[in-house]
């Protein structure tokens, strides 16, 4: 059998999403960004709003996700892209409105933006990658650093009596009335990726539904800034930040 | 809504002009002297009539975002606040004007440094006209000093602001804001379809990329040698608003022998001392700027050739006369006379000022 005769439309299986773009991407391999990146390609190409859709980065890791994602993006200031996406939707209603942040984009320097617009019920979808560092500036501690871990700035291990506890920002959100789906999420398996993937869509659908402020974060893993090798990094998640970050849906309305 | 005449305070008269301009946003934070805008606005409920969005946000920094994220995505939007809530917006202003993006921001200031007073000043001359924020960058300054001019200087802050794609800062102080004067209202306009929008902002990510490439609005370059070619374009605009947008009014300058230069609010006292004084035979002119960037250095090195002395009257401890002396060059005296705090100075204290740094008496 020539490559010719398998390469055939009939026995595709697979194909990189259509809007993922082939600038080559900054990710460190084995991190979940490029995952997530590819999910909501996928995503928004699947629910034909491709045409329709305002996305706003972040500060960090993410910053770059308007150069692999081919539709319109705002890039926003450290920590205000909810700000920022409750104007672009609140003046462009119709559109698919959301904010791909980090850990310390969205909870550190961002977390009055976070709250407030998710308390305000904006009509937007939030992809929370929470890595538990600060990867971009080099793995500082970040506001849901475990405790004992180490990080840049917590070289000894992050402890409580000096830089307090790690924030369960989806449970806080999930109390507030504005908020219509928080759900947390990993992509470190087929069957997680794919859990993770219904859950965007869920999420962008909410959007377009105007049915509040939705939350997926994802659990997700920095292999660079963790000091790990991919594989390992990815067991670490599972033995030490699923217990801490429990996975499933915090709210679903 | 037709043209309308009628009597109010200037930040009403902002919150009316706002609506009545076609504005699609506004965002603010309360605090005082400026909070009537963001109270005028929920009052009209413009998204009933025009669909202009209101929202009162969580901080000035949230509001500065979302103005940031309303232009990016082509509409026209503004924000309002005082003082320290304008030091608040310095970063989110500096990624407007880095992602050239036309916005409004108005600054009704209040004495500072720190939270200061709500007393009228204009100490944030520096801050408004020389970037405020981060690198280099300009908003275009407008100072009025009427409330025809609060009502007036949206329209034209926006016109500008589109026109070189670039945010403009309507720099007011507490008195022209709190103080209530006749104002004619201009008729309503339509606020701008997607069609004009669309055609207005190709660069705009408004979400429909339908027969386009996809926007992205980022002020962030890591390579060194674009970063360099954005800046030198920004500096491009900035040349071409210096070299066409320069405003300013005289009074008086056909015959004086010396010159007030005032901005805003203090240069109506000033004219009203300079009556008084021209009543008492001293041929006084005054020069009021009324963009502060770009600067009228033109003028007043022009007027400068044949004064013996100017004076430069400011609600604040001397920062607008930095420009002043940069036009004259030292070809004749420049002084200052200034009130901090909250204080508004009486026509007479002025000429006080005057007769003792001036005239030497």
């Amino acid at each position: 059998m020539k490559p010719e005769d398998i390469k055939r439309p009939e026995n595709k299986v697979y194909s990189k999403p259509e809007l993922l773009n082939d600038n080559p991407m900054h990710y460190c391999p084995g991190c979940s960004h490029g995952v997530v990146h590819k999910l909501v390609a996928e995503v928004i190409k699947e629910m034909g709003v491709e045409n329709d859709t305002i996305a706003v980065a972040p500060v960090g890791c993410a910053v770059f996700a308007y150069k692999y994602i081919d539709v319109d993006w705002i890039e926003a200031a450290h920590g205000r892209a909810p700000a920022v996406a409750t104007a672009a939707k609140r003046l462009n209603p119709e559109r698919l409105v959301f904010t791909y942040q980090g850990d310390g984009d969205l909870a550190a320097i961002g977390t009055a933006e976070t709250i407030h617009a998710a308390n305000r019920g904006e009509n937007i979808a939030i992809i929370f990658i929470n890595n538990a560092i600060y990867g971009m500036t080099g793995g500082q501690m970040a506001p849901t650093t475990l405790e004992g871990q180490k990080t840049a700035t917590t070289p000894y291990g992050r402890r409580i009596d000096l830089n307090g506890y790690p924030l369960k920002i989806s449970d806080l959100l999930a109390q507030l009335e504005g908020t219509c789906y928080v759900t947390r999420q990993t992509v470190h398996t087929p069957a997680s990726v794919r859990k993770a993937k219904a859950a965007i869509r869920k999420a962008f659908e909410n959007s377009m539904a105007g049915k509040g402020t939705s939350i997926v974060e994802v659990v997700s893993t920095c292999n660079s800034g963790w000091k790990m090798s991919p594989e390992k990094a990815n067991e670490w998640m599972v033995e030490n930040m699923v217990p801490f970050y429990p996975l499933g849906d915090l709210k679903n309305e | 809504m037709k043209e309308e005449i009628t009597l109010m305070k200037g930040n009403e008269a902002i919150a009316h002009a706002a609506v009545r301009y076609g504005v699609d946003g506004y965002f603010g934070y309360p605090i005082t002297p400026q909070s009537e805008v963001l109270e005028t606005l929920e009052a009209l409920m413009p998204w009933e009539t025009t669909g202009m969005t209101v929202l009162q946000a969580e901080s000035e920094v949230a509001s500065i975002n979302m103005v940031y994220g309303g232009a990016a995505t082509g509409k026209a939007v503004m924000t309002s606040s005082s003082s320290p809530g304008i030091s608040l917006m310095q970063e989110g202003m500096s990624y407007i004007a880095a992602s050239e993006l036309p916005a409004l921001v108005v600054n009704v200031m209040r004495g500072g440094p720190g939270l200061g007073t709500i007393h009228p000043s204009q100490s944030d001359y520096f801050q408004a006209t020389k970037g405020g924020g981060h690198g280099d960058y300009h908003y275009i300054v407008l100072a009025p000093a009427t409330v025809q001019e609060m009502a007036d200087f949206v329209g034209l802050g926006f016109d500008l602001a589109f026109k070189y794609r670039t945010p403009a800062l309507l720099l007011a102080d507490g008195v022209v804001g709190q103080m209530m004067e006749k104002v004619v209202l201009p008729p309503q306009r339509p606020r701008r379809t997607e069609k004009e929008i669309r055609k207005q902002c190709p660069w705009a990510a408004s979400g429909d990329s339908r027969g386009r490439k996809p926007n992205i609005i980022t002020s962030l370059e890591l390579d060194s040698a674009q970063m360099e070619k954005n800046n030198e374009r920004f500096q491009q605009t900035y040349h071409l608003i210096e070299q066409n947008e320069v405003r300013y009014q005289e009074y008086y300058t056909d015959d004086c022998e010396y010159l007030f230069v005032a901005f805003g609010s203090i240069a109506r006292i000033c004219l009203k001392a300079i009556e008084d004084a021209r009543a008492a035979g001293l041929k006084i002119g005054l020069l009021r700027p009324i963009t502060l960037w770009p600067f009228p250095y033109g003028r007043i090195s022009e007027l400068a050739e044949k004064m013996k002395g100017i004076l430069v009257v400011e609600l604040n401890a001397g920062q607008m006369i930095e420009d002043v002396r940069l036009a004259v060059e030292g070809r004749v005296p420049v002084k200052h006379y200034g009130r901090m705090g909250g204080i508004v100075p009486n026509p007479g204290e002025i000429l006080e000022a005057f007769n003792s740094y001036i005239l030497k008496k």
